[in-house]
């Protein structure tokens, strides 16, 4: 691989400066939201804009200290993406709500946990000690929504809230991050054993049936957020993390097809016993029937009509009508974006998510240890599918779920998780481009050396 | 392992590959059929804070653009007498868009309309607010009052009231009815919690197309016996003395199934029946039997004729269903059923007014109209639509003859509640069985029968015989009255 033949460089001030770039997105577009209120420099706009571009900066800083040889690109794309979402969701409010200063409030804390991340870690084969502790507490995070008392009860047809306090938060996105952590750990420790054994059928080599244990788990688990959360979309989240992850450890098409077999099952089965799959798959084939319209599509249809609207070049920020659809400001949020900033503005937008997660692949490349690259791969591809879901749910190429836009969508759980992802795919691209840490990891851990994975990767190829 | 991970990021580049590709198709080559779906209310949601002309009935505006004192917009769209009128004005809202009169005549409304073109140039050199034109109904308040008072709270129903030689119609009453101004508020917390309390309401007619007058499918029964008797006598088989077979029983050859007369009915007393007497005492079996004898094609002939599953014409500005027409492949005992108005046989009220008025307008069919005048905020009137016919539906010597018929259903026969002294009415019930020992109540006729001012058409969803027989006739006669006694 080349990049190990060349002097690894840190690239810093390369970040510095695109993160200028990135802040003068989020702020210049706050700006231009109130500039159509005629408070375009008020008090407000001043406060928020400086608070999101020091935080940025102290991000920069810890980075230069702590992971000097992380990706240059990630930070400034989140922080763009994050930025715009904050203008988008300000605008949005209507006289009297709150709800951009609160994602400003989430997003700060966000940052502030990605930071503790990166500062205490130090290094992700770290989190290998805790494969088993992640299994855990990802059972417990996702069983806590339905244990009354902390539930929230459903909202919105699912039952993926718990309430503490005054605030209700999601789980299931940050177990989205302990089950990578989980599978990562599990398969790099046991991909040998899963790889040897099994049975050739025609082309494809199938696994033996005991080898299909973490398989098995996660095809529970999407099914059992699928049948008690009713959370369709966290459901294929969940089984399409697990999959690539298979896949990656083993390198074997088999586990797709065994898994996508296994969850287009499911999902059948599912959608003959529990009407609210059916409903919605039904809602997503019929949108445009009037019945449908009144019961369940208005919010997607509203969108496609926002999006129509807003057309190649958009109406301009505050100048459409997104407050037309529901959720505008979180599910629909990509919606209000391609309203307002046209086509062209929302393909810079995805085209930022392809480049966020390409970086991150091209950590899980370049990182040496197995762990490192099923986690970077798992959460990168996590990333990736979570944007095709509710992407594809708002421009009807599927049917909608309830996912969040990462980074971008209102709600605090989702921000919270996705800035620890970006935390680790920092600390884990620190290890790809920097040189080789020859250091043994603190006692204590069951983690692989680095560089003993290198020649079973030979091994293999041969 | 490396290789996995390049296959894992194609895998994700085309995912993404299909996101553009789906998000070219919504904002770019499909944009266009977004913008003119009919469920896309972005255009009339555009100018929502602008002071909309009046709605006006009688002189006075039942909904109208007042300033008010939220924060949102300048106006407040708010209805006078909104139970009333909900029907037709709908609503205005910022979130759900609009239905009813304040959809379909939106560009007047909104000052938009091409005739509206000099005044929104004036307003932009004169830098006025733009105001929109106000649209008159034909509309008579006493009359839509009255109807809708006729309907007793609680009960669903439908009366609509035209004139049948312009197709105006003068009252266009339904319950149950709702509050547009709990829509049409601008506080979106309370609009929300409103629209969904209303839509669990059932046969409320909040878009006209789906319950009430315009948009309620209901089994019109022996009301659509005028349909087989046009078709009899068009037939050239048939003439006003003609002889019907009039069992109590009719069989149908190979099955157990008979169609039956009303028990205890005038019809069980003979075998056969005149015209007159058929549609006098409204019996079963004749119209099932002119109808086995005609054959299906030529009672849907007849049907669509009378504009059953057929456009209403374009001067109705509301959504309207169109109902079934004359339903396809039939056995005989479908047949005889879809005949007298039962099986899958589906009316709108308003089709059924439609039907009466052609045989009241010697077989011309009016289109029907709400708009009297639209008028520019200075007055001027801007447009007026003139009576147009809609369609033949047949010749005036069959018109009349149906006429003498319902005029004796009224005098000597079972709509006699009609009756209204010194006038001559001519009438027709119906009793559409449900299925769970509840009826849909008919009436249809118009007045004075000789030269008619007016129809009425009333049904009553849902009663038990005597509640029916209780709500339909009697109420015509008042509604009579009240417009011919002016």
């Amino acid at each position: 691989m080349s990049q190990l033949s060349t002097i690894p460089k840190p690239r810093r001030n390369v970040e510095l400066l695109l993160l200028v770039l990135a802040l003068s997105v989020g702020i210049g577009a706050n700006m231009l939201v109130g500039v159509d209120q005629e408070k375009a420099f008020d008090s407000d706009f001043w406060f928020q804009s400086s608070l999101l571009a020091v935080a940025a900066l102290v991000f920069h800083v810890v980075l230069r200290i702590r992971a000097k040889y992380a990706d240059p690109v990630i930070l400034p794309l989140v922080v763009a993406l994050n930025g715009l979402g904050l203008a988008m969701i300000h605008r949005l409010d209507a006289p009297g709500e709150d709800t951009g200063n609160n994602q400003l409030r989430w997003t700060l804390i966000a940052m502030a946990v990605a930071i503790a991340v990166i500062w205490f870690l130090k290094d992700h084969r770290v989190l290998r000690r805790f494969t088993y502790i992640s299994l855990a507490v990802s059972s417990l995070l996702l069983i806590l929504p339905l244990v009354p008392g902390i539930s929230a009860g459903e909202i919105l047809g699912a039952r993926v809230w718990v309430r503490v306090g005054p605030m209700t938060f999601q789980p299931g996105e940050i177990a989205k991050i302990t089950l990578a952590i989980f599978f990562a750990g599990y398969l790099s420790s046991n991909r040998d054993l899963i790889l040897l054994a099994g049975r050739k059928i025609g082309p494809l080599q199938f696994p033996r049936f005991k080898d299909m244990g973490p398989m098995i788990t996660a095809w529970l688990v999407s099914i059992g957020v699928l049948i008690f959360q009713r959370d369709l979309g966290s459901s294929v989240l969940f089984f399409g993390l697990f999959i690539v992850m298979i896949y990656v450890a083993t390198s074997r098409v088999s586990w797709v097809v065994i898994g996508v077999a296994l969850i287009l099952g499911g999902g059948f089965v599912a959608a003959q016993v529990f009407s609210h799959v059916e409903v919605r798959i039904y809602g997503w084939l019929n949108a445009f029937s009037p019945d449908v319209y009144e019961t369940g599509s208005r919010q997607v249809i509203e969108g496609l009509f926002g999006m129509a609207n807003g057309g190649l070049v958009g109406t301009g920020l505050g100048q459409g009508r997104p407050d037309l659809v529901p959720f505008a400001n979180s599910d629909m949020i990509i919606a209000s974006i391609g309203e307002e900033l046209g086509l062209i503005g929302l393909f810079a937008v995805v085209l930022m998510y392809v480049l966020l997660f390409t970086r991150g692949f091209r950590a899980a490349l370049g990182t040496r240890d197995a762990f490192g690259k099923l986690l970077a791969c798992g959460l990168s591809f996590a990333i990736a599918l979570q944007c095709f879901v509710v992407i594809g749910g708002v421009t009807r190429l599927i049917p909608l779920t309830g996912l969040t836009t990462p980074f971008l969508a209102a709600g605090g759980s989702s921000l919270l998780a996705n800035w620890i992802i970006v935390g680790l795919l920092l600390l884990i691209s620190h290890t790809a481009r920097g040189p080789v840490d020859t250091t043994p990891l603190p006692p204590g851990g069951a983690a692989e050396p680095a560089g003993i994975d290198t020649p079973t990767e030979a091994v293999k190829q041969a | 392992m490396n290789q996995a991970i390049r296959s894992s990021w194609v895998a994700a580049i085309a995912m993404f590959a299909l996101i553009f590709g789906a998000i070219s198709f919504v904002q770019v080559v499909g944009a266009d059929d977004l913008k003119d779906n009919p469920l896309n209310q972005r255009a009339i949601l555009q100018n929502y804070c602008n002071d909309r002309g009046a709605i006006i009935v009688g002189g006075d505006p039942v909904a109208e653009s007042v300033e008010g004192t939220s924060e949102v917009c300048q106006f407040q769209r708010t209805y006078a007498q909104p139970a009333l009128y909900a029907g037709i004005t709908g609503y205005f809202s910022k979130n759900y868009g609009a239905t009813g009169l304040e959809v379909s005549m939106n560009d007047q409304l909104a000052g938009s309309s091409d005739q509206q073109f000099f005044d929104r140039i004036g307003q932009l050199f004169l830098g006025n607010q733009p105001k929109g034109a106000s649209v008159e109904l034909t509309i008579d308040p006493a009359v839509q009052k009255l109807a809708y008072d006729l309907i007793p709270d609680g009960q669903r129903g439908s009366i609509v009231v035209t004139n049948p030689k312009s197709g105006a119609i003068l009252a266009m009453a339904s319950k149950p009815s709702y509050d547009p101004n709990l829509v049409a508020t601008q506080d979106p917390a309370a609009e929300t919690t409103n629209i969904n309390e209303l839509v669990k309401v059932p046969g409320i007619n909040l878009n006209q197309n789906v319950s009430g007058p315009t948009g309620g499918l209901l089994a019109p029964g022996s009301v659509f016996k005028l349909v087989d008797t046009a078709a009899a006598l068009s037939s050239g088989k048939y003439n006003k003395d003609s002889v019907l077979p009039n069992p109590a029983q009719m069989p149908f050859p190979g099955i157990q199934y008979t169609l039956p007369n009303y028990a205890g009915g005038n019809c069980y007393t003979q075998d056969t029946a005149s015209f007159a007497f058929a549609l006098q005492q409204s019996c079963n079996t004749p119209f099932a039997s002119i109808a086995i004898d005609l054959g299906r094609d030529a009672i849907a002939e007849q049907a669509a004729k009378f504009g059953f599953g057929e456009e209403l014409g374009d001067r109705l500005k509301l959504a309207y269903a169109r109902g079934s027409g004359f339903p396809d492949d039939l056995d005989g005992p479908g047949l005889a059923q879809s005949a007298i108005g039962q099986k899958d046989v589906r009316a709108t009220p308003l089709q059924i007014a439609l039907m009466t008025a052609a045989i009241a307008n010697n077989g011309v069919q009016m289109s029907p109209s709400l708009i009297k005048t639209v008028r520019s905020p200075d007055l001027r009137v801007i447009d007026e639509p003139q009576p147009k016919a809609l369609r033949t539906s047949t010749t005036p010597e069959i018109a009349r003859q149906i006429t003498e018929w319902m005029t004796s259903a009224v005098s000597q026969g079972i709509a006699r509640g009609a009756a209204v002294p010194g006038v001559q009415v001519a009438g027709k019930t119906g009793t559409a069985e449900l299925g769970n020992g509840l009826n849909n109540s008919w009436f249809t006729g118009f007045a004075p029968a000789n030269n008619p001012e007016v129809s009425v058409t009333i049904v009553m969803e849902g009663v038990d015989i005597t509640t029916g027989a209780k709500l339909t006739s009697p109420n015509a006669k008042k509604i009579f009255e009240a417009v011919l006694n002016k």
